[in-house]
């Protein structure tokens, strides 16, 4: 219901843009204009032949509408299928050359240790890094802001669907006496997130304080005698292990959130992004820890 | 003991040392009193504290025996348990594993063990097979090479699945902090074989010391000798990684501290190693879950960061020689 609430809105905010500029498609609005200057990097017209190293750049690029232009993506680019179906390539260890026998006109990473970027530049393809990654919603909205300017597409109503529809979840988050605490683990070997954190501030929204912040937030490895003594409220699980694995680990049969069943495993690729699916993931959280939302 | 008191009362979780020791006796038969801790508490005393601090010093104490026996047996001060290729082996094994299925897989353990076996194994037929003088050194060299192998082809497949490769250091630089009873009961007979095996070797490592040709005129097979200890420091450091990843340093600095401090002889080396190597990790986990609250520090850090200028200071004090 939600969901259709979103897309009413996005239809009548299109048409509403759509009202006084140049004619476009139903589902975008108008393009902007070129040559454009996007993280230092210009781009003189429309761009056809897209690559993106980043999952979370693909998912931006066909949310726009842009995905019939995307010619190769990396490795990790699963969503949606279209883009997974699509000439891959391992971006960790990414050549100037591999890249450019795409024969892309745009290129977008989201990290380059090894300065593709200034590679590609010298072959005279567009290339923008969008590095470091947003720590705020608001950053993220930027970045798709951004990934729109350089396409030629606008990504307002894209951030309008976003920014309403998880302004209608965190509306029905009651008012408690103290926030819920959480663990959401990484992997495995007990590293978390802190409230600092992108992904601690979408916890944030929905009134949660990570247990990880007593370790100065961030992205540290917790000791696991620590998160027993922490008891968090709930556990969210982002390593693909299961409320079962994890009740068998030496002591977490005697922690609270395993106890009571407020254990939320969730998809990695989900949580590890912040492409428009980041709706799903705040939908998600709201759903499993205060019962509200879509 | 003292150490693996330290480890069991100290740790991120502010629990007092007193329920803590309350806690302890009670298990003892016969004993009943009540700790006052919660089951939450005792969950961590028992289930976390307890069985990693054991580890530790089961890990530690092998390791360093391990190593002390390398130095003898190849007549190198810088040997170390990894010098066959065991850490390499250990962590193409590991890394397979962690990319394809994932860290938390109950398979890491037994891939990592295999695969130090394995590169033993390879090594030791290697080294064997071209050493025609059946020196030790042809076997060192044997076993550089096949490390370096194992290495490169570790970094490719890490390289390869780069959305795993926290996992993969953290593997690397060694961990106790997801330990349980039941790491400790894999450990505790390879801990034990491996121990019992070299010390009982002790007094043919001193004579072995003197010289290969030496050792023969009096009687000893040093290709035998050899054999006998590489199969147990493998096994024992097969079982260490296998439970605790790569913690270097342990098997260097411990060996040769205790050697500084008590003279060349391996009667005196080896049993103190098994003691002194306990102690110094489960001190080494203590300060790398303790340090920086409740983040923890990889251990191989610690015992690298600590041991390092630990060991300089003891050579610099110490008069003995190192030979």
């Amino acid at each position: 219901m939600k969901r259709l609430t979103g897309l009413l809105l996005a239809l009548v905010l299109t048409v509403a843009a759509c009202g006084d500029d140049a004619p476009a498609g139903p589902t975008t609005t108008a393009d902007t204009g070129f040559p454009v200057v996007v993280r230092g990097t210009t781009i003189d017209s429309r761009p056809e032949r897209i690559v993106s190293a980043s999952p979370t750049h693909t998912e931006i690029l066909f949310a726009l509408g842009a995905g019939d232009r995307v010619v190769a993506v990396d490795d990790f680019s699963d969503f949606p299928a279209e883009a997974a179906s699509l000439p891959h390539f391992d971006a960790f260890n990414a050549s100037v050359e591999g890249i450019a026998g795409f024969d892309p006109d745009l290129v977008i990473l989201s990290f380059d240790p090894g300065d593709v970027a200034s590679g590609l530049a010298a072959l005279g393809i567009a290339t923008i890094v969008f590095a470091p990654p947003p720590v705020t919603l608001d950053g993220a909205y930027v970045e798709w802001s951004e990934v729109g300017d350089a396409v030629g597409l606008s990504a307002e109503s894209l951030i309008a669907v976003a920014r309403t529809e998880i302004a209608a979840i965190v509306a029905q988050v009651p008012t408690y006496v103290r926030p819920f605490s959480y663990y959401h683990e990484l992997d495995s070997t007990y590293y978390s997130i802190g409230s600092d954190t992108f992904l601690g501030s979408i916890y944030g929204m929905l009134t949660m304080v990570s247990i990880a912040d007593e370790a100065g937030g961030g992205y540290p490895q917790l000791s696991g005698e620590f998160i027993l003594e922490a008891n968090p409220d709930f556990v969210f699980l982002a390593d693909g292990e299961t409320a079962e694995s994890i009740a068998a680990r030496p002591g977490w049969s005697e922690l609270g959130a395993v106890q009571n069943g407020n254990v939320v495993e969730i998809d990695p690729a989900v949580a590890s992004r912040w492409g428009p699916r980041i709706v799903d993931l705040v939908a998600l959280i709201a759903r499993e820890v205060h019962g509200v939302g879509a | 003991m003292g150490a693996l008191a330290a480890g069991v009362l100290i740790g991120p979780a502010a629990l007092d040392p007193g329920p803590v020791l309350l806690e302890l006796l009670d298990r003892l038969p016969f004993v009943d009193v009540d700790s006052g801790l919660d089951a939450r508490g005792a969950a961590i005393v028992w289930e976390l504290r307890l069985p990693r601090a054991i580890l530790g010093a089961l890990v530690g104490a092998t390791l360093s025996v391990a190593g002390g026996a390398y130095q003898g047996v190849f007549r190198n001060p810088l040997a170390d348990p990894y010098l066959l290729g065991v850490a390499a082996g250990a962590g193409l094994g590991a890394t397979l594993v962690i990319v394809t299925i994932g860290s938390g897989s109950a398979l890491v353990p037994i891939a990592a063990f295999a695969g130090a076996i394995a590169a033993v194994a390879v090594a030791y037929a290697l080294g064997s097979a071209a050493g025609g003088r059946r020196s030790g050194v042809t076997l060192i060299l044997a076993g550089v090479a096949v490390a370096a192998f194992l290495t490169a082809a570790q970094t490719f497949v890490q390289q390869h699945n780069a959305d795993s490769i926290r996992e993969v250091y953290s593997w690397i630089l060694g961990r106790l902090g997801t330990a349980g009873w039941s790491e400790v009961a894999v450990m505790a007979p390879y801990a034990a074989i491996s121990i019992v095996v070299i010390i009982f070797h002790r007094r043919l490592l001193d004579v072995l010391a003197v010289g290969e040709e030496e050792a023969r005129a009096l009687g000893v097979r040093p290709e035998r000798v050899r054999a006998a200890v590489v199969i147990a420091a493998t096994l024992g450091t097969a079982g260490a990684v296998s439970v605790s990843g790569l913690i270097g340093f342990v098997g260097i600095v411990v060996p040769h501290t205790v050697r500084l401090l008590v003279g060349a002889s391996y009667r005196w080396i080896l049993p103190l190693s098994v003691v002194g190597g306990a102690a110094f990790l489960v001190l080494a986990d203590l300060v790398a879950r303790s340090a920086l609250g409740p983040a923890e520090i990889p251990i191989g850090v610690v015992t690298a960061f600590v041991g390092g200028p630990f060991f300089l200071v003891i050579l610099r004090t110490s008069r003995r020689s190192l030979s």
